[in-house]
């Protein structure tokens, strides 16, 4: 039992986390990450307000998500529960859509579109207005919990929770009008589902931006697993070029034994403004999101001491290979052509047409018929038969429409509705369905006196200009056949 | 081992905790404490428990169980859903109360809500006898209400009153009412015969017959009328028409001649409130044989509309 290779006091099993205290850092790649920080926060805000114009018998809100009326509205596109598969396409499209991200710059997802990158790179500059910088950030950590530290905190983590709501508050605006829901939340007559939503929403932003952070990236989420097997040496990364770097040095040093000793002065600047708190020098590894700002810090330090930029940089590992041994690596937009790349543009497009496709030939009317067969069939009392029938008509213009019904298959057979009297029994009728609407029509089928069972069909042909059609086969039932 | 039991346990050096004292293969299991998390959580879970038992209904005794101090029933909670569900419903039953019946079809949203009660009520109480499609049966004579053959009329008034007074039921002065007399004995097995081919010529199923037709005349036109055709108002079928309540064969013919059989329906005045007598009306009048209502009287049984 007692091992004597064993150590006293065993190791930790798990690593206390170090709070990342990021640096400030000015550059092309933070500059990018700004817009898109901007462009990303804008299309979530923005987008429930945008309006849409679809006449008066819909909502007028571009992008909204209508659980009560089971409808999807996306600008000009409408889609019934029965359609879900385009949504299911779109996740398709998305999820290769990151395989083609992925293959082609990395993971650049991670790096600058992820939410909880964004909302991450918001709080840290909250940090930072309310703390400082990452010097004094890390002295006010360090230091004893005083009046001074506890208003700071207070005041940095009510911005991270009004951060927090409007994130939660805005996400319910997409399932209902904008804003009644934006008026009725305040005024407390929004529905429960609607606070319980925004609670949530603002629990988990409040604990995933302002806390957990980089833990999110590096424990939590499956993608970077997923991108780690999808990378490979044709996949650019963000990657500290060792073979130029290594020895590190510092700048007098360097000039004591010229040719001793590589470009990496040590100056630790990658580590200071790394989000994640990670060293790229130690090589591409899981905690690396690929923001690139170690990019901008050694290009400045690169640039003070008059030595080129590019010691981090965006590189595929083979381009390293390939600088290393002295030779020119392929231009970039080989780079970003290369087979596997165009495999996953193709499919991901081929989906994209195919949705658009049948987004554009889809028919906005369809038919279902139910025979009643309980009972199956009746005889009047002047001898005829009559049958019964459920018929649905469904039309998804968001306009009524003017829909006729035909009878085929049945020579003398006539049919009413319970709002067309017997008295204009007939082989078609014309039917208003609602606009945008399913409408369930009871049909009564008669045919004459010792009819026999019959195949017939009922068609609907809409009166409008698009005359969409739907033919639906069913049986007529008469005695003597059972 | 025994004496470990005895003084302090030995412990294990990495982890300074104890042994539990078994092992398996040298693989011994070390007593680690729960985790304080989990322990807190099992006696709140303790303390929540006691709680329940006081406030709920918890333990069996003899003849019933402890009631808890809430108060709280099963049945209780069934009846707060049952009389929440009758309040949301109350609104469109205070319409179809006050709505004259026969103007009902002309509003469309009430009428679906109360043909859609009447189903619901129809399921329960009229199934029964005339089944889940409202077929009916002919073997058992209970009637088709589908179908356009009304006995005793079909307009959405004489359906209202035949459901609230029914038929030939003992003790309602207002119940529809009427007897075929057995004409067993009568008419000799001849005459009869003559008779069944005259009741099966009036709608085509056989030849004339001179015999009968005299002899139906002299017995049957009374109520039945001269050419077949029925009398609502005695409940006296239509013989002219394509359907048989009871069938259309030669015995079954014969067998109503001479010794008639005549359904009976319970009153459900009393059984059932007006309100979803009303609905059921509503509902059979919609199965597809229903009549238009023609005139509106004071009283109701002179409203009826007994037009063929």
């Amino acid at each position: 039992m007692n091992n004597p290779n064993r150590p006293a006091q065993p190791e930790k099993l798990y690593e206390a986390r170090k709070t990342v205290h990021n640096k400030r850092i000015d550059g092309r790649f933070r500059r990018f990450k700004w817009l898109l920080m901007i462009v990303t926060l804008a299309i979530y805000y923005i987008t429930p307000w945008l309006r849409w114009d679809r006449g008066p018998y819909a909502p007028d809100q571009a992008v909204l998500v209508d659980i009560a009326n089971r409808r999807f509205y996306m600008f000009g596109i409408e889609i019934w529960p029965h359609e879900f598969y385009y949504v299911a396409g779109l996740l398709i499209m998305a999820g290769i859509g990151l395989f083609l991200v992925t293959s082609a710059v990395g993971r650049a997802w991670c790096g600058y579109a992820c939410p909880q990158t964004v909302w991450t790179d918001l709080f840290q500059h909250v940090d930072r207005l309310v703390d400082g910088d990452r010097n004094a950030r890390m002295r006010l950590e360090a230091a004893p919990w005083t009046w001074g530290k506890v208003v700071r905190r207070g005041v940095k983590w009510a911005i991270y929770l009004a951060i927090a709501f409007a994130t939660g508050g805005a996400w319910i605006l997409y399932f209902a009008d904008a804003p009644t829901l934006f008026a009725d939340f305040f005024a407390l007559d929004a529905a429960p589902v609607a606070y319980a939503t925004v609670a949530v929403l603002t629990l988990t932003t409040f604990t995933l931006g302002g806390f957990m952070r980089e833990q999110v990236c590096i424990y939590m989420c499956p993608w970077p697993r997923i991108q780690s097997a999808m990378m490979d040496e044709k996949s650019l990364t963000v990657t500290y070029k060792d073979w130029r770097g290594e020895p590190r040095g510092s700048v007098k040093k360097a000039q004591k034994k010229p040719g001793e000793f590589g470009d990496c002065v040590d100056c630790l600047q990658c580590v200071a403004v790394c989000p994640t708190g990670i060293d790229i020098r130690e090589g591409p590894q899981i905690g690396c999101i690929t923001c690139a700002l170690c990019i901008d810090a050694c290009d400045k330090v690169m640039a003070d001491i008059g030595r080129p930029r590019g010691l981090i940089d965006y590189a595929t590992l083979e381009d390293c290979a390939a600088e290393a041994a002295g030779k020119t690596p392929k231009p970039v937009w080989k780079t970003l052509l290369h087979p596997r790349t165009l495999i996953y543009l193709g499919v991901w497009s081929a989906i994209g047409l195919g949705l658009l496709f049948a987004l554009g030939t889809r028919s906005h009317t369809d038919l279902t018929v139910s025979p009643d067969r309980n009972p199956p069939f009746m005889l009047m009392s002047d001898g005829s038969i009559r049958n019964s029938y459920t018929l649905r008509l469904r039309n998804m213009e968001s306009r009524p429409r003017q829909m006729e019904v035909a009878l085929e298959g049945l020579p003398v057979g006539v049919f009413w509705t319970d709002t067309i009297g017997q008295g204009e029994a007939a082989a078609r009728q014309t039917i208003t369905v609602p606009a945008d609407a399913t409408l369930p029509v009871r049909a009564y089928v008669k045919a004459p006196r010792g009819a026999a069972a019959a195949d017939i069909a009922f068609t609907l042909t809409s009166l409008d200009e698009q005359r969409e059609q739907d033919r639906v086969e069913t049986g007529f039932t008469a005695p003597g056949e059972q | 081992m025994a004496n470990e039991r005895q003084g302090e346990r030995r412990k294990d050096e990495a982890t300074n905790t104890a042994f539990v004292g078994h092992e398996w293969d040298g693989i011994e299991e070390l007593d680690t404490p729960m985790p304080r998390w989990w322990l807190w959580t099992f006696y709140i879970t303790i303390i929540w428990s006691i709680a329940y038992v006081i406030a709920y209904p918890a333990w069996p005794l003899l003849e019933k169980g402890t009631e808890g101090v809430l108060g709280w029933t099963s049945r209780g909670q069934l009846a707060e859903a049952m009389s929440a569900a009758e309040l949301a419903r109350a609104d469109v039953r205070e319409q179809i109360a006050v709505t004259p019946l026969e103007r009902l079809p002309e509003d469309s949203a009430l009428l679906a809500q109360a043909v859609a009660g009447g189903r619901a009520a129809f399921l329960v109480n009229c199934v029964q006898c005339h089944g889940s499609g409202a077929a009916g049966s002919q073997e058992l004579g209970y009637p088709n209400l589908n179908d356009d053959d009304w006995l005793w009329g079909g307009d959405i008034r004489a359906i209202e009153y035949t459901l609230t007074h029914g038929i030939r039921q003992q003790g309602d002065d207002q119940t529809r009412l009427s007897q075929m007399p057995a004409y067993a004995g009568a008419f000799t097995p001849q005459q009869t015969g003559a008779l069944v081919d005259h009741v099966l010529s009036l709608s085509d199923l056989g030849p004339a017959n001179a015999e009968g037709a005299l002899l139906f005349e002299q017995n049957c036109a009374l109520c039945h009328g001269a050419n077949g055709q029925g009398d609502r108002n005695f409940g006296a079928p239509n013989l002219a028409d394509a359907i048989w309540l009871r069938g259309s064969s030669r015995a079954a013919v014969t067998q109503q001649i001479l010794n008639p059989r005549m359904g009976m329906m319970p009153k459900w005045e009393g059984r059932l409130d007006p309100v979803t007598i009303r609905m059921l009306a509503a509902y059979v009048h919609s199965l597809g044989g229903g009549e238009d209502f023609v005139e509106v009287a004071a009283d109701p049984e002179v409203a009826v509309d007994e037009q063929p």
